[in-house]
């Protein structure tokens, strides 16, 4: 089967119709501007003293959090810190025991519309194609050209009339994307979508989430076991331990992100940060097996 | 040298075997072969057309009833008896299991009940079915609706059940709800598991109504043969054995059919899907 991921040329062929070869160098220059991106903005994110408990067991004490409209915040910390139970949260998929969201200052329940969230299974409908897996629950008469246009931008609108099972994995979590931006949420949650996908796989998803991010200019919040790219992708990084956030840290690199000094500082900062306590399960399993600092050639 | 003789014999072999038309013809060989069989043992008289009348006869007496339309009322009256039965039955057992598929309460309301009631063999219910609704059609139609129903039931809210509960978290966060999330994840996600009830319950179909039939009856496949019997005639008895085999055969193909159309996404059933 045809498990050819690495067609970001096509994404920019949908900007512009010929297939030029571009290094990653002129990535910034992008023409997204071409097509009118159906863009409503990013929403501002305001939880408060949220806490949750499963039985008698805690999973979040008191977690404030706050994101600014348009801003991406990556949240790390070890397997079953709670990590995941807070996007859970925000996308209403579980009720508050105590605390409360907010969106736009406005009761998060008002907001589903606005909220949209990409899960570590691609989820896709197996029974529908993939073009109908992306125009799920929309509505309207321009619901097929809507998701065809959704499709383009992940790079996948020669594979609208195909099955879900015969995608690759990467390919399930584009059509998931695509599926996910085609409603032009104004907040996106992002539930360690890439954890199942290979290395190279990867760092594509990253480079084509960064970009769909900055045309679409959404509230991204990404859940994730991997430092490197919750340093590659995101304004700040959020860790989750013992229940509470315990660092937030900016940020300031320019992208896209290469790697580099700066870039290996700040991932080597959160890292010390995460392994320095103490924890029967590590945050990846590359990092049990070596230092942090020979880490970043896992990836 | 003979090694490679070997492999390269082996690999046309392989194409032969691939090959669509001897996979299509295969299949065919021992049937053929025991009918040929048993026309030459009838013919040298090793066996009494008491017992097996010989291929030949057989196929004479069905090209006579068939000629005498015989054979089509009574292929009419056992089809329709099928049919119908299979409709009440298969009808209310899916409607029940999507019932208690869905509703937690139906579920504890009813499905014991059902359950009790599924471990009686239907045709332990003869004696009482002749009781209550005589020897007419209505005693026919209970016995092949009561038998198709609980494997379309148990399918239908195994089905239900064992839907992921991903997509529908999935589809409820997309939107969805009530009636959409019902028509575009629920039942679609438990159609592999109603097709195979569909499928078993029609093997179960033609057996109760072969046994329906034979008990009391003015017409239909199970009259035919029981009326040969009496006349000791043993090609019709015979014939009446081919017709329930063909009609299986058929019942089987549609349902096959059926299952490769609404399965199509499914990667099982995709002819050319290498992943």
């Amino acid at each position: 089967m045809n498990h050819c991921d690495l067609d970001l040329q096509a994404l920019a062929a949908h900007a512009r119709p010929t297939f030029i070869h571009r290094d990653g160098a002129a990535d910034s220059a992008v023409t997204w501007a071409a097509p009118t991106p159906r863009t409503r903005g990013g929403a501002a994110v305001d939880a408060r003293g949220l806490s949750k408990r499963y039985g008698a067991r805690d999973v979040l004490i008191g977690v404030d959090l706050t994101i600014a409209p348009g801003e991406f915040v990556a949240i790390v910390g070890r397997s079953g810190c709670g990590k995941s139970t807070l996007l859970r949260l925000l996308a209403g998929l579980e009720a508050v025991d105590t605390g409360e969201i907010s969106l736009d200052g406005d009761a998060r329940a008002g907001h589903q519309a606005d909220i949209r969230i990409m899960f570590q299974d691609a989820r896709l409908l197996p029974w529908k194609r993939v073009l109908d897996n992306v125009a799920l629950g929309l509505a309207g008469g321009d619901v097929q050209e809507r998701a065809r246009e959704a499709l383009a931008q992940v790079g996948l609108a020669d594979r609208a009339g195909d099955w879900p099972a015969v995608l690759s994995g990467g390919q399930r979590q584009r059509v998931a994307l695509a599926r996910a931006l085609v409603h032009t949420p104004r907040l996106l949650l992002l539930d360690e979508p890439l954890g199942a996908l290979d290395a190279l796989t990867r760092i594509e998803m990253h480079r084509l989430i960064e970009k769909l991010w900055q045309r679409h200019a959404f509230t991204a919040l990404l859940v994730t076991h991997d430092v490197t790219e919750a340093v590659a992708l995101a304004d700040r990084v959020v860790l989750i331990e013992e229940h509470r956030i315990a660092l937030d840290e900016r940020v300031p690199l320019a992208r896209p992100r290469a790697r580099g000094v700066a870039f290996d500082a700040i991932e080597d900062r959160v890292l010390q940060r995460v392994l320095s306590q103490p924890g029967d399960e590590s945050i990846s399993a590359v990092s049990s097996l070596a230092p942090a600092s020979q880490w970043r050639w896992a990836v | 040298m003979s090694r490679t003789s070997t492999s390269a014999s082996s690999a046309a072999l392989q194409r032969w075997w691939v090959n669509g038309h001897v996979q299509r013809t295969v299949p065919w060989v021992v049937p053929i072969v025991v009918i040929l069989g048993w026309q030459v043992a009838s013919r040298a008289g090793w066996l009494s057309t008491r017992v097996l009348p010989e291929p030949w006869a057989v196929l004479k007496a069905f090209w006579s009833l068939t000629l005498s339309g015989e054979i089509g009322k009574h292929v009419a009256t056992s089809t329709w008896r099928a049919l119908v039965g299979f409709a009440i039955g298969g009808g209310l057992g899916m409607l029940l299991g999507l019932l208690t598929g869905t509703f937690r309460a139906a579920e504890t309301l009813l499905d014991s009940t059902l359950q009790m009631i599924r471990n009686i063999p239907a045709l332990a219910l003869i004696p009482l079915v002749i009781l209550w609704f005589g020897i007419d059609e209505w005693a026919k139609l209970f016995l092949v609706a009561l038998g198709v129903f609980f494997p379309i039931y148990l399918n239908t809210f195994h089905g239900i059940r064992s839907v992921d509960k991903g997509l529908i978290e999935m589809a409820r966060s997309y939107g969805l709800s009530g009636w959409r999330l019902y028509l575009h994840v629920i039942l679609p996600g438990s159609v592999a598991s109603i097709l195979v009830g569909v499928r078993f319950s029609l093997g179960l179909m033609w057996v109760l109504l072969i046994v329906a039939e034979t008990i009391s009856a003015q017409a239909g496949i199970g009259y035919m043969t029981m009326n040969a019997r009496e006349f000791l005639q043993t090609d019709v008895v015979l014939v009446g054995v081919l017709l329930y085999a063909l009609l299986g055969k058929l019942a089987d193909v549609l349902a096959k059919g059926l299952e490769r159309w609404w399965l199509r996404w499914h990667p099982g059933y995709q002819p050319n899907v290498a992943t």
